[in-house]
């Protein structure tokens, strides 16, 4: 059923369809209306077999989803920016210990300055975590990856955390129409966790154990190999669901339009919306530029990259957030993917902080490198001019 | 609100705010796209067709008007007529007022003049019907609160289609 809601109930009321049995909460904007909408879900009775509590931290939050998620339930909480870098200790544990722990990252700018904005410069940070990362654009598709995540992060193949990552306040706080799951929908999609292995005191086992150098080396090779694994789950899972509800959201990229074109735009999130329709107002005078959207972010699709814009001369990646010493990471990673290719990339960090990135400003991005106007190179987009205090 | 009673209305609707983390008091600003085909913009407004002001205080510090496009309408909660709330912003638009601060004191016995201005909005633009107004407010409140702030929403949609005649 379409619906007008806000960003959080799409999240919210997608993560009751999939039942979970242990919800932990702890506020932080633009997150908490997630799981407040939950909460109230939860003291309404909407949530059979579910626990619903509220942690003392984002670093308590995480760990009682470890504890649970290790038990054998199927597990979720929200958070973003300085609560994630909070749990990360306790993640990528989490991650390590391969437990399909799912929760949804409201992107949000890190700390200092305090912001309480959108950039990707939180999630960003998990890059290396060993945590599956998919971003969306609209919360439409948020509502669509839930499901999806837990059946992926789920698989045996797989065990791995899932982070979905929506952007604050773009996403969050927006009111727009999403198409509703009902619950049998998604009790026909998401078939019960049923666990590879489980603390249990029938068969007493160890999560997380020291692991001296003799034996460490070979639980990273297993990760890795599980992200790599990871790849064809989710492609299948992705499949599935644009089979199973007509939505699709396409693979590990959306490729649109960059078979004969001179010059692709690559993005991530909420901007991408806005990149298409410059794009394709571009395309309507003549010229030929094309769009990548990027939705798998971990495992990277390296592949597809390469396989997408291989004959694209110039490419521009335009992003929230950056490596700061380097560039922006998703050009960083698209540079690696097309290592040893004849491409020119120009990557650009836009609306850090939740500064609005206005039409004109994308406009002026796309046309600058298409007239060569600009060199190969990082740059920042949308700056007021400004003099450092330091030194 | 009028993205919710929009979509009712067939529109495809994209609303969402902007503010900062103080807890009260700040200028805020919402935005609001409605249409016939999907709407897939996410950036902040620049040139809007309408703009409505909530608080008449705010223009101390916001140039309202800005970018509002030249047959565009501003919207106002200003207890003085229009001509004189034209002459403060000192601005060539259209321009319609209503003494929404009152209204909502006198109906809701606070100064809220959210829903106020929801129905002054419809009332002005005709874009969205009363009636579909007071359906939303019914599904979002519940009891006295429901129907002071539908009694508000009907006096505000009546004074601003009356006015914008």
């Amino acid at each position: 059923m379409m619906k007008v809601v806000r960003g959080f109930y799409s999240v919210a009321h997608a993560v009751k369809t999939c039942k979970p049995n242990v919800i932990s909460a702890y506020p932080i904007t633009p997150q908490t209306e997630i799981v407040e909408n939950l909460a109230a879900m939860y003291a309404n009775g909407e949530l059979e077999n579910c626990v619903y509590i509220t942690a003392e931290s984002e670093f308590s939050a995480a760990s009682i989803l470890v504890g649970a998620s290790a038990a054998g339930a199927r597990t979720f909480t929200a958070t973003c920016s300085q609560g994630l870098i909070l749990m990360s200790e306790v993640l990528i544990n989490a991650a390590g210990m391969r437990l399909p722990i799912v929760l949804v990252n409201t992107n949000r700018a890190l700390s200092a300055p305090l912001s309480i904005w959108n950039d990707h410069q939180d999630s960003m940070f998990m890059r290396d975590a060993g945590i599956i990362q998919v971003y969306v654009e609209n919360n439409q598709e948020a509502h669509d990856l839930i499901p999806q995540a837990y059946k992926i992060a789920e698989n045996s193949k797989v065990l791995l955390p899932f982070m979905v990552c929506m952007d604050g306040f773009k996403l969050t706080h927006a009111y727009e129409p999403v198409n509703l799951h009902t619950q049998e929908m998604i009790d026909e999609f998401l078939p019960p966790y049923e666990p590879v292995a489980k603390l249990s005191v029938e068969k007493p086992l160890t999560f997380g154990a020291y692991a001296p150098p003799h034996i460490y080396m070979e639980f990273r090779v297993a990760l890795q190999n599980a992200m790599e694994r990871a790849r064809k789950v989710i492609e299948d899972v992705f499949k599935e669901w644009a089979e199973f509800t007509k939505r699709d959201w396409s693979g590990h990229i959306a490729a649109e339009n960059v078979d004969g074109a001179e010059t692709a735009v690559v993005t991530m999130g909420s901007i991408t919306s806005l990149v298409r329709d410059v794009i394709e107002e571009l395309r309507k005078e003549g010229k030929k530029v094309g769009l990548i959207k990027l939705r798998t972010f971990r495992p990277f699709p390296n592949d597809e990259i390469k396989k997408a814009l291989e004959d694209v001369n110039k490419v521009i990646v335009i992003e929230r957030a950056v490596s700061f010493g380097n560039e922006g990471q998703v050009a960083i990673e698209i540079k690696n993917a097309l290592y040893g290719g004849n491409n020119e990339i120009y990557s650009f960090a836009v609306g850090l902080g939740g500064r609005d990135v206005p039409r004109e400003l994308i406009v002026k991005i796309i046309d600058n490198v298409m007239k060569g106007k600009v060199k190969q190179g990082f740059y920042f987009e949308g700056v007021h001019e400004f003099r450092e205090v330091i030194p | 609100m009028l993205a919710v009673a929009g979509f009712r209305e067939g529109y495809y609707t994209l609303s969402f705010p902007t503010f900062g983390a103080e807890k009260r008091g700040t200028p805020v600003a919402s935005f609001l796209r409605l249409s016939d085909k999907p709407i897939v913009l996410r950036d902040e407004v620049y040139y809007p067709d309408y703009v409505v002001v909530l608080d008449p205080t705010v223009v101390e510090s916001v140039k309202v008007d800005d970018g509002l496009k030249e047959n565009g309408l501003l919207i106002a909660n200003y207890p003085k007529s229009a001509e004189e709330f034209k002459s403060l912003l000192n601005t060539k638009r259209k321009v319609v007022t209503i003494n929404a601060t009152k209204m909502a004191m006198e109906v809701l016995g606070r100064p809220i003049t959210n829903t106020a201005m929801v129905g002054a909005f419809a009332g002005a633009t005709k874009l969205i019907k009363l009636e579909t107004l007071k359906e939303t407010i019914y599904e979002w409140f519940k009891g006295e609160v429901a129907d002071k702030n539908a009694k508000l929403v009907e006096e505000a949609y009546n004074y601003m289609a009356e006015v914008s005649r």
